[in-house]
């Protein structure tokens, strides 16, 4: 029986990677500080990656889901927040008088896209609307990994391949054809603050970190709710057991 | 004690709980298999909780569900809690019922005079796959409303199908009237999911468990049972702490692992995902419904799929209960269950190539297991002696 059952599983898992291989290239796997049981996110890494995607990713995408004060849990003052709102104009009202107005942001609102709506997202890229990036990490097959590859998967195109105008080549890109320009054209394209070498893998692994976050900002402390509970339930587990062994030992 | 016996006279629950939790006869050799209805249950109640509080603050509206869901998940309080106990509840849910129902076919509970409590069963399972179906388009993603719409345009194959699929949509494509139904129709089912375990667990208490050897246990002499409580009630505790472990696993370190990622993208009507693929839990049938080349038949084929479980009881005659004393069906068992995870392989493929071919021979293998193989057992597998006792 067993052999039988091992059987079949090794010939579905060949015809399984016999599929995959020619669907997608196999996505690198980088070691994040957010993986695995007990994983965090690094502060000073999500805020590079929050600056990488303020001055380069911002221009095209938003990240609708996000307030400003939300940045306060990767390390950003509430001062600092409240300062980084306040560059940002805010389009508000009806006002007591009917009248729309421009105000300040304010640490509550959400973080403004690049654009003031879909039809003028579309009309700028083509006939296409930018993905919001806030879920991006979990929208994806291959999460983190896969959004690092694909931000530093573009390469000239192989011999035969002709791309259109718009379109660019990326190795990671399901059908290689990607409308999205390549973001890092060069190293350094950002200044760190921190001394950081800004390398465009390290942009683009500081970005992917930071939308991680946007996309699962609760990832800290449901891991470690995780750990209490399973715990827990281990202890509980353990003395059911026991009180089942002596409840039932008179049983024949 | 005096006010406790006062309402016992009038509405005797004391009487039942000691009657049907405490003295209730079971047969003493039953295995951690036989745990998995109570954790079925406490599921179904799982579901319901995290399912109440979720609706709380959930808006079926197309513009607002999707984002009402990540409202619960990053603002409100526990709220990614709620929602990845219930998301993943119902995949937990799922493996109990399915393995519940396995064990049912294995050990013959389904036979006489158990068939009421098994066809009860089976209309559990309906309900249950209509709940998860129609919860599973709430959260508005790319894979709900695709979902959605492959499903119910099912309907159209039946005669005036075109009337029967806008009448179910509302409309004339899934939409904000669909979405509303489906979010009412979910509050609503599991209540009625609560109504049949309730006769489920008549029937059971009707005649009593069955027992892994298949074999009627004596309740008088008391050799055979022991009661309810203490024995099985801490034994239920001990497999439901084990569960939840597994389950909390789930729930706190990989709680997308069953999920697709198309559904963190918002529905949109105007682009179609590669490949729409329901959940794992209907994968197997999704297989069967594309291995037949006919639209009716596919439909036909993916219903009787699940149907023909009402007349297990009548396909399989054969006297003895338990394959431990079946020598040809205990090894035949095995094929079929195996079969089931090769189609839900399949449905998770897009149906062309080898995939086609894999899909349609373990369609056919599925239905020759239940209209072919358990006939001929019933006339030529032997009778074996049975044990007189447990």
């Amino acid at each position: 029986m067993m052999t039988y059952m091992a059987a079949v599983l090794l010939g579905l898992s060949v015809l399984t990677l016999q599929a995959e291989q020619d669907y997608i290239d196999p996505v690198p796997e980088v070691s994040w500080s957010f993986d695995g049981w007990n994983g965090t996110f690094k502060r000073d890494q999500l805020q590079r990656g929050f600056q990488v995607y303020k001055e380069v990713c911002s221009s095209c995408h938003g990240i609708k889901l996000l307030r400003f004060r939300e940045l306060e849990a990767i390390g950003f003052t509430a001062p600092q927040v409240k300062a980084l709102a306040a560059s940002y104009d805010i389009n508000d009202g009806p006002n007591l008088e009917g009248d729309m107005f421009v105000r300040k942001g304010l640490p509550s609102d959400v973080i403004p896209g690049p654009y003031k709506n879909d039809n003028q997202a579309k009309s700028v890229n083509n006939g296409a609307v930018p993905p919001d990036l806030s879920l991006i990490v979990k929208a994806r097959k291959g999460g983190a990994n896969y959004v690092k590859a694909l931000l530093t998967g573009y390469m000239n195109p192989p011999v035969g391949i002709t791309l259109r105008e718009t379109e660019h080549y990326n190795r990671y890109f399901p059908d290689h054809k990607i409308a999205m320009a390549p973001p890092f054209v060069a190293d350094d394209q950002v200044t760190y603050t921190d001394g950081t070498n800004a390398t465009i893998s390290q942009m683009a692994e500081d970005v992917t970190a930071f939308l991680a976050f946007v996309a699962e900002p609760e990832m800290e402390d449901r891991k470690r709710a995780g750990f209490e509970t399973l715990l827990y339930l281990a202890f509980m587990t353990l003395l059911f057991y026991f009180t089942k062994r002596k409840i039932w030992k008179d049983v024949k | 004690m005096d006010i406790l016996n006062w309402i016992d006279k009038r509405l005797p629950v004391v009487t039942f709980v000691k009657e049907h939790l405490k003295d209730y006869q079971t047969p003493k050799n039953l295995n951690y298999l036989w745990n998995l209805g109570s954790i079925a249950g406490i599921m179904l109640v799982v579901m319901i909780i995290s399912g109440i509080f979720l609706a709380m603050h959930y808006t079926p509206h197309v513009d607002h569900a999707f984002a009402s869901v990540e409202h619960i998940m990053r603002d409100v309080n526990g709220g990614w809690l709620m929602r990845y106990v219930h998301m993943n509840g119902a995949s937990m849910f799922f493996i109990v019922v399915y393995l519940h129902i396995f064990r049912g076919l294995y050990f013959g509970s389904y036979k006489e005079p158990r068939q009421l409590l098994w066809i009860m069963g089976v209309f559990i399972l309906f309900a249950m796959m209509a709940t998860a179906f129609m919860g599973y388009v709430l959260p508005w993603g790319q894979m709900s409303f695709w979902g959605a719409t492959v499903i119910t345009n099912l309907f159209s194959v039946f005669p005036g199908g075109e009337s029967i699929v806008q009448w179910l949509w509302g409309g004339f494509s899934v939409d904000n009237p669909t979405l509303n139904r489906f979010f009412v129709l979910h509050y609503l089912l599991p209540f009625i999911t609560v109504a049949l375990v309730i006769i489920h667990l008549v029937c059971l208490h009707q005649f009593g468990s069955n027992n892994p050897k298949g074999i009627d246990v004596d309740k008088k002499n008391g050799k055979d049972t022991i009661p309810f409580h203490p024995y099985y009630t801490i034994k239920d505790f001990f497999g439901l702490g084990v569960f939840f472990f597994i389950y909390a696993f789930f729930v706190f370190y990989a709680p997308n692992f069953f999920g697709e990622p198309d559904n963190y993208i918002q529905a949109n009507p105007l682009v179609t995902p590669p490949h729409i693929v329901p959940e794992w839990y209907f994968l197997p049938f999704y297989a069967i419904l594309r291995s037949i080349p006919d639209k009716l038949g596919g439909v036909l084929a993916m219903v009787g799929s699940i149907a023909v479980l009402f007349i297990v009881p009548w396909l399989d005659r054969h006297p003895v209960r338990s394959a431990r004393y079946r020598p040809w069906f205990k090894v035949l068992y095995w094929p079929f269950i195996i079969n089931l995870f090769v189609l839900g392989y399949v449905g998770a493929k897009p149906p062309e190539g080898i995939y086609l071919y894999i899909g349609q021979f373990a369609t056919l293998y599925y239905f020759v297991h239940f209209f072919v193989i358990l006939p001929l057992l019933n006339k030529y597998e032997p009778v074996l002696a049975l044990p007189k006792g447990i």
